[in-house]
């Protein structure tokens, strides 16, 4: 084989690689991005929300084995998915009585506009949700394994019959199932009145508020949606990626990173944004080792935010 | 927050603190708390640093791991590659994290809000994998038995002790003396308002830098003091998520903008954490975290900005209730000149062809026009006439597409707000822009440092301002508590104090009721006749007939007409852009 085809197969392999997890990637962002986009508000234990996903679905379907039923294939996969409802409440309730009491409407006009109470309180729930999940699952890593995670399909690529492109099966149906769902999500928020109700509070919460919108329920709803999505890919990274408690704190930088480069405030901009995280993060590989992955994510985050402060897909909302 | 009583009072603080720390470390021989009483000046010295940027600035950083870590590393890589003492190698450090402020600041500072924080996120992630990838997952600093004392290792735990309230030390004298100087008001200025600060003459960037290069140095220094005492250094502890939030923490915590907060949140939150890791960390692993977190989370529900300002509020609440009597408004200093006629003005400023677009729409298209030297111009136009985008454009908040602007033989295009303030144009805005948390005395302080290097001299100056303008039994007060028509005074009081050749007003009547109008009137006339230009931008037409020697009328971003008030008012066109072509024909007929 020619050193350039050896090249392009590896390139390729790279690339297909960076799709499927930026896809993945992309769904997390989404589940961030619109917490940020709607309530404005750092949300620093969105990492841990993303472990709990990852446990939720590991107890459902490893250890109890309540979804028997289904066979180990499909499990695994249905598993992430209720994840979603079920973090939805759990989320929308720590709005409710934790989270709200230092956002929206209840801090408007003070100095900070309660920024740093709400990072502050969020690293709180964070160190409570990683310790909280040593203290309660261990700090063994576990991880969900499917029948697909072992599996590969194998793609003859058209230009070398010798080469191969190699797709893991629990990546590529993690992946799909990230698209379906981020689809569902941008459905959600774009075509029904509930969305509206969020795009509304968004925009301006004040002038939502004399349009008869209850701003602070569409916040807690919002959170609520964010947390579930997040967590829905916690479950899907759960199938082929082993986890501990502390997993939180390395995802919680991608997901910030991928929300700032789509620009902020934007969901679809969120999910590309995430996109663009995997893809770089694996294409890296191909010119850095490997230890240099996650640091080339950040001079590539800085690079774009220096240069398009308003994200790659956004719109400038953070002016003078 | 300038008397000598508080200061003497700091002082006192400080020394009581450190004499009681070292009093602890005679009386503590439990090797454990030893450890303890170093680490809380280190914590406290890092928290002081984030304050020192992020507390008075405003600009949150996620990031002060990048300077810790740094600071931590050049300690050690010194020692371990070059044999260098870490009596040289922190000092080193904090060359290093100057540095890196620099580095870091420079174009980190283009970035606002949320987005700076974030970004400055970025600096130590990167920074940790670099070094892990440099191979120096974990860097143990060699034990010196020949020399003890030159490589800061000691027998006696005491002497770490020592050195970590000496740094500490150190480092709340430099923020107090930040605190009571132009670089604490300036950097407050700058977390208030920022466009405004920058408009009142104040350079943010160079504040900032100072700032960020500062903090990085004494964040570098807590980091290397930090290597020395646990003699290993991996890239997780120096330059990982939770050292940054471990900075943040403390002083959110303890409170934030004020150099006790940083003390008390690691004096309660260090001893708190390591106790209960200590007791119960190796039954329940986790349960100091979970301890930790609750903690963080019931103090912020309790006192959202911090245990200081929380107590603090509980012992002046008794006082607070009555500011003082509100006085009346002085009267102005000059009465109100009879009208002149028109003298012939040498120009002061000359606009030639001045143009900016947004997207599609020319808010400003092809202005020229002067202002002569003493004279009240008024520049009136219906919404949306691009009034305000050209006060903008003169005082260097947009830059223009094209066309020059010069002002007394200096060319303005492409010059900083706050040099173009220097140059002597000041400026007042549509909506007020007050440092509302400040002093009405400090508010405008700020604006006379544009003016002197001497703060004695800006304190004198933002007084005389205030007497200008009537204003000076309001010195004390809060800007957040003022009336609007006291607002605007004090934004003019600021803008006065710079003392501007020219005065750029927008809209200084708007809000007003008819009597506050004329006091307003007779302050501006009172300006203008000690020989400063002003250029208003006004929509009541009745005063601007009143005030102005001569109107510029815009309309969709150019220049309709130029000319005496009585003739503008007459005029068709005029008319027309005001009120419609209908209403233009009826009154040509009529």
């Amino acid at each position: 084989m020619t050193p350039f085809g050896t090249f392009a197969e590896i390139f390729i392999q790279a690339l297909v690689a960076g799709i499927l997890i930026g896809a993945i990637y992309g769904l997390m962002c989404a589940g961030l991005g619109i917490i940020f986009g709607v309530m404005r508000v750092i949300n620093f234990a969105q990492g841990e929300f993303l472990m709990l996903g990852m446990y939720f679905t590991f107890y459902l379907v490893i250890g109890y084995d309540l979804l028997w039923f289904l066979g180990p294939a499909v499990g695994p996969y249905v598993g992430a998915l209720i994840a979603g409802p079920v973090l939805f409440v759990f989320g929308y309730f720590l709005h409710r009585f934790v989270i709200s009491r230092v956002t929206g409407t209840s801090v408007a006009g003070t100095e900070s506009e309660g920024h740093y109470p709400q990072l502050i309180l969020t690293l709180g729930i964070a160190l409570v949700l990683q310790n909280g999940g040593l203290i309660l699952f261990g700090s063994t890593p576990e991880s969900v394994r499917t029948p697909l995670s072992s599996r590969a399909w194998e793609l003859p690529l058209l230009y070398n019959a010798n080469a191969a492109l190699f797709l893991n099966k629990a990546r590529v149906v993690a992946a799909l199932v990230s698209i379906v769902v981020a689809g569902a999500l941008y459905l959600l928020i774009n075509r029904s009145r509930l969305g509206k109700t969020l795009r509304a509070a968004a925009d301006n919460a004040a002038a939502a508020t004399y349009m008869g919108i209850d701003v602070d329920r569409a916040y807690r709803i919002a959170f609520g949606i964010g947390i579930g999505i997040t967590a829905i890919a916690g479950g899907l990274v759960a199938t082929y990626n082993p986890f501990q408690p502390y997993i939180g704190l390395d995802f919680v930088i991608i997901m910030y990173a991928g929300v700032v480069l789509g620009g902020m405030g934007s969901i679809l901009g969120a999910f590309w944004g995430g996109m663009t995280i995997g893809l770089v993060q694996q294409l890296s590989t191909l010119v850095l080792p490997t230890q240099l992955q996650n640091a080339a994510i950040f001079v590539v985050f800085l690079l774009i935010v220096m240069v398009r402060p308003q994200g790659l897909f956004g719109r400038a909302t953070e002016r003078i | 927050m300038r008397s000598r009583r508080n200061l003497y009072i700091s002082l006192i603080m400080i020394s009581a603190i450190a004499a009681v720390w070292i009093g602890l470390s005679l009386v503590v021989t439990n090797s454990y708390y030893q450890l303890m009483l170093t680490l809380v000046p280190i914590w406290a010295v890092l928290g002081l640093s984030w304050n020192l940027l992020s507390g008075y600035t405003g600009l949150v950083s996620f990031g002060h791991a990048a300077f810790f870590g740094l600071g931590a590393y050049t300690v050690t890589i010194a020692l371990v590659q070059y044999d260098i003492t870490p009596w040289l190698g922190i000092p080193l450090g904090m060359v290093v994290g100057t540095v890196a402020g620099v580095v870091i600041g420079y174009p980190t500072f283009r970035l606002r809000g949320h987005y700076f924080a974030l970004s400055m996120l970025a600096y130590p992630m990167a920074l940790l994998y670099v070094f892990v990838w440099l191979g120096y997952q974990e860097v143990a600093l060699p034990m010196k038995r020949a020399a003890p004392g030159y490589y800061m290792q000691f027998s006696d735990y005491r002497v770490y002790i020592a050195l970590a309230v000496a740094l500490l030390v150190v480092s709340l004298l430099i923020s107090l003396a930040i605190e009571r100087s132009r670089f604490g008001l300036s950097l407050l200025a700058i977390k208030q308002n920022e466009p405004a600060a920058e408009a009142a003459g104040i350079d943010t960037l160079a504040w900032k830098m100072r700032a960020i290069m500062l903090s990085g140095a004494l964040a570098a220094a807590a980091g290397g003091l930090y290597a020395v005492v646990q003699l290993v250094v991996t890239p997780d502890s120096v330059f990982g998520m939770l050292t940054s939030a471990q900075a943040l923490i403390v002083a959110l915590f303890g409170g934030v903008g004020t150099l006790w907060g940083p003390l008390i949140g690691s004096a309660i939150l260090i001893p708190l954490s390591e106790t209960l890791q200590a007791n119960l960390g190796d039954k329940i692993p986790g349960i100091q975290g979970v301890v930790y977190g609750i903690a963080i989370i019931l103090v912020i529900l309790l006192a959202p900005d911090g245990i200081f300002w929380r107590v603090r509020d509980f012992l002046r609440r008794p006082r607070a209730a009555g500011l003082g009597p509100v006085n009346p408004i002085a009267p102005p200093l000059a009465a109100s000149a009879p009208e002149p006629a028109p003298p012939q003005r040498q120009a002061i400023l000359t606009v030639s062809n001045l143009s900016k677009s947004f997207g599609g729409l020319r808010a400003v298209a092809d202005a020229s026009f002067t202002v002569g030297d003493g004279e009240i111009l008024g520049i009136i136009g219906p919404n949306g006439a691009g009034k305000t985008t050209l006060f903008n454009l003169l005082n260097g908040f947009l830059p223009p597409d094209g066309g020059n602007v010069s002002f007394t033989g200096h060319e303005l295009i492409g010059l900083k707000p706050n040099r173009i303030c220097r140059l002597g144009i000041g400026r007042t805005f549509q909506v007020v822009r007050a440092f509302a948390r400040l002093s009405v005395l400090d508010n405008v302080v700020v604006g006379a440092y544009a003016r002197t290097a001497r703060d004695a001299e800006a304190v004198a100056a933002a007084t005389a301002a205030l007497a200008q303008v009537g204003l000076v039994g309001r010195a004390g007060a809060l800007a957040g508590s003022l009336t609007n028509k006291e607002l605007r005074l004090m934004e003019l009081a600021r803008a006065l104090a710079g003392q501007p050749r020219l005065l750029l007003m927008d809209e200084p009547l708007a809000g007003l009721a008819s009597h506050e109008i004329e006091d307003m009137l007779e302050v501006i006339r009172a300006l203008a006749a000690q020989g400063t230009t002003v250029v208003i931008i006004e929509h009541t037409m009745r005063a601007m007939v009143r005030l102005a020697e001569r109107f510029i009328v815009l309309d969709h971003g150019a220049i309709l007409a130029t000319g005496h008030p009585g003739d503008i008012v007459k005029n068709e066109s005029v008319i027309e852009a005001y009120l419609g072509k209908k209403w233009a024909a009826i009154r040509a007929h009529g």
